[in-house]
């Protein structure tokens, strides 16, 4: 406990510090724009100096020997950490319960769009609650599966003892809870109402509370930025023995893409954030009129990042899915070289159809035509993904388990959230439907059908292997039918209100969408109500529940041929890969040498 | 053939190592790039190639040259280590932390200069704050982080079978000028 109370007392001194310093020198209130800016800035450099990058790392710049925080048992959890592991249950942990208070926040905005009329939220409050929303669920769509599971599965998948840079590692992580205090503590500042795409000129004209999303977020792109970083490097460089390119597991690939698309273009929403501020707190006029700036100028860069991002939020889905797929269907994944050149043709493509968000904004229009036709060839290698998924399926013999019946689910609302988007990249139909509840339909039919799914999908899967533990199947399998039938209750009346005009981000709607408003509030209340059963299943087996087989599923992938939990530095015999890695069925076929400790000495 | 544990683990740890801090160190450049290409991109949108007449060309051009100065003298300094000349290390670290800071020094000069003819409440003026801002930032941070590099060296630190420090900041170093050898174009030249 003691980093971490260190951590909070270094963060608040360094705020005040910052805050005060800046109002010494140039005067203004503590709450202005600027004074904030430099309390976060310091706040957030004392929190990372108290929580451990101080002892066990920037010691080392001034000549002092490093401490390394030596925590055992549950404290690990709560100290700078750089066993990959013990990151990666961290991030689960933190983005299940943002998911958590993220959802919560949706059903409060689905209670007050329960009827026409206001019923107890202002619209205004409305707007900062579902800017919160947003952006609380990116992150958790952005960072939940690549944090969680990618730190812990890749060096596992790979055969390695930990990430490439685990004191990297574990900053990563640990710039995350600044980011929750900064956009939590935004109603202090009076909140942020612009959305989680923070569109000027409102975002620079709003209340203060906008300068903590700015800063939060940015704080977020530089621990994906190190993310990504991370993995890329560790499976270029620390694979073993054998792990060649092709017998990479199909997730490590998926973790691998997204990763490099993250590293890159994260920049642009840093940088088209820093704008943002320069224009609030230094007085430029980049997306000012008046001064001669361009609001576009923002979106264009706004989404060169946000597009691709949606790619990093699916991409590790992708790789969950196939991995789950592919074990529980007792099946070689079907098509491996073509899903991993899928995985590509989306990186690739993924850069340049940006401007697909801004048909109606007043750009150029002969960059409508190209802007279509790229966005809609994107089709085309998430169809190939598509492809292994469902040949793998084919045929398969499928085991019914948990992660199985989900990965169903996740196949009926990809698809669905696949189709309703060509509308959307379609020109003609986009100008009708943009700003309508079809694009918040389609947009939840992707992100939390395709990439929450696979997170929940996943931590059933690998629960397991990081408790040790078996989790309930039976209240896994109803939850895996309460979540799928009532995310669809939920969100398929949208779809029709939306066609028929329903403006989002409005707290107000004409009398005309009563019903299927209300049919989609009880139903979300329903979904809602589903959590419960999901985090009370993870949460009472982790303690309670059988000890679990390390391989339950009797899958090949090297995290399998370990204990549960795998212990610190994972293999205690170099591991050495002689086949490829879902070779199920072929008799003869092996993908790691036996690890037996063939007089070799204990790691 | 399973090797023993704790020596095979060490024996790749080492051949990784440098590749994996080498490649690291890469991605982290080809990510700023991207940073720096942001801003890049954003002065010619919003203001195309304009330029105002009151920029000080001679000045920047020979803040240009002090900067690729400096990249010569951080190279000696990797190429001394590399060599076992500790004395070579700490006289062009040296050399390099001071033409740095001439070189921000010149820089704040030339930017208080430029502001009084277009502020930052004017669409060039505020591309030519953030451009100067991120690379100056840049700059300061290199210069930060060659300071902890020398301190170290004197105190007996680096050794030329080991300077990962001293090779790695210089890296950084190079890069960021190079940052600079586009953006002098960008908001001199155009």
């Amino acid at each position: 406990m003691r980093p971490l109370i260190r951590a909070v007392v270094l963060g608040l001194v360094g705020y005040v510090a910052g805050a005060w310093l800046t109002v010494a020198v140039r005067g203004g209130s503590p709450s202005d724009d600027v004074a904030v800016t430099f309390g976060f800035i310091l706040g957030l450099i004392g929190w990372l100096m108290g929580i451990g990058v101080w002892n066990a790392w920037a010691r080392e710049w001034f000549g002092l020997p490093a401490k390394p925080d030596q925590a055992t048992g549950w404290q690990r959890y709560l100290t700078f950490n750089t066993d990959h592991k013990v990151i990666g249950v961290q991030y689960l942990v933190t983005f299940i319960t943002v998911l958590l208070l993220g959802g919560f926040m949706a059903l409060i905005m689905r209670w007050e769009l329960a009827n026409p009329g206001q019923d107890f939220l202002d619209p205004d409050t409305y707007n900062k609650l579902m800017s919160m929303h947003g952006i609380l669920m990116i992150a958790t769509a952005v960072a939940g599966i690549l944090g969680a599971f990618g730190n812990y599965l890749v060096p596992l998948m790979i055969g390695a003892r930990d990430m490439a840079f685990p004191r990297v590692n574990a900053m990563s992580f640990w710039l995350i809870p600044p980011v929750a205090i900064g956009l939590l503590s935004a109603p202090l500042l009076g909140s942020f109402d612009s959305g989680w795409t923070a569109y000027p000129p409102l975002s620079v004209v709003n209340e203060g509370g906008q300068v903590l999303f700015i800063l939060a977020v940015i704080t977020f792109g530089l621990s994906s930025i190190l993310g990504g970083l991370n993995i890329v490097t560790t499976v270029a460089t620390m694979r073993a023995p054998g792990m060649s390119w092709g017998r990479l597991p199909i997730f490590v690939w998926a973790a691998f893409a997204a990763s490099v698309l993250s590293l890159l273009i994260t920049q642009f929403f840093a940088a088209s954030l820093i704008l943002i501020l320069l224009d609030r707190a230094a007085g430029t006029t980049f997306f000012l009129a008046e001064g001669g700036g361009d609001a576009l100028l923002y979106q264009h860069l706004f989404w060169f990042y946000s597009h691709p991002a949606v790619y990093i939020m699916v991409l590790p889905a992708f790789g969950v899915m196939l991995e789950i797929i592919t074990h529980l269907a007792r099946k070689p994944l079907f098509a491996y070289k073509v899903v991993v050149a899928g995985f590509w043709g989306i990186v690739g493509l993924s850069v340049a159809v940006w401007a697909h968000h801004m048909f109606t904004s007043g750009m150029a229009e002969s960059l409508h035509a190209p802007f279509m036709a790229l966005t809609e060839a994107i089709s085309i290698p998430t169809g190939l993904v598509f492809l292994g998924a469902l040949g793998t399926l084919w045929q398969g013999r499928l085991q019914s388990k948990t992660p199985l019946w989900l990965a169903f689910g996740w196949l009926f609302n990809f698809t669905i959230g696949g189709i309703t988007g060509i509308y959307l990249a379609d020109v003609a139909t986009d100008i009708h439907l943009q700003d309508t509840y079809f694009v918040v339909a389609h947009f939840h039919y992707t992100i939390v059908g395709g990439t929450i799914f696979a997170l929940i999908a996943g931590s059933y899967f690998w629960f397991p292997k990081i408790t040790g533990r078996m989790y309930h199947e039976r209240l896994g399998k109803i939850f895996a039918v309460w979540l799928t039938v009532g995310f669809n209750l939920v969100f398929i009346p949208l779809f029709w209100v939306g066609i028929n005009g329903m403006n989002r981000r409005i707290a107000d709607y004409p009398e005309f969408f009563a019903g299927p408003n209300a049919f989609a509030s009880v139903a979300a209340y329903i979904l809602g109500a589903g959590f419960l059963l999901y985090a009370g299943n993870l949460l009472w087996s982790a303690r309670r529940g059988p000890a679990a087989d390390p391989n339950p599923w009797g899958a090949r992938t090297l995290e399998w041929q370990l204990p549960s939990p795998p212990p610190e530095h994972n293999f205690p015999l170099l591991p050495e890969v002689v086949g490829h890695p879902y070779d199920y069925g072929i008799p003869g076929s092996v993908h790691v040498a036996p690890m037996t400790p063939e007089g070799g000495e204990e790691a | 053939m399973a090797l023993s544990a704790g020596a095979a683990h060490e024996r790749a740890e080492a051949l990784s190592r440098p590749r994996a801090n080498r490649l690291g160190l890469w991605l982290f450049f080809a990510s700023e790039t991207f940073l720096f290409a942001a801003f890049i991109s954003a002065r010619f949108v919003s203001s195309g190639t304009y330029k105002p007449e009151e920029l000080n060309q001679p000045l920047a051009l020979f803040l240009t040259v002090v900067l690729l100065g400096s990249s010569i003298s951080a190279y000696l300094a990797e190429t001394s280590i590399a060599h076992g000349n500790r004395q070579g290390l700490i006289r062009y670290l040296s050399i390099t932390i001071l033409l740095g800071l001439a070189f921000l020094v010149g820089v704040g000069f030339e930017f208080k200069e430029a502001i009084e003819y277009f502020p930052p409440e004017t669409i060039y003026g505020s591309n030519f704050l953030a451009l100067i801002g991120l690379h100056g930032f840049h700059v300061f941070t290199g210069v930060v982080a060659l300071a902890v590099v020398l301190r170290l060296g004197t105190k007996g630190h680096f050794e030329p079978d080991d300077y990962w420090g001293v090779e790695g900041v210089v890296k950084y170093w190079h890069f960021v000028d190079l940052a600079w050898v586009v953006i002098f174009p960008t908001l001199y030249l155009f």
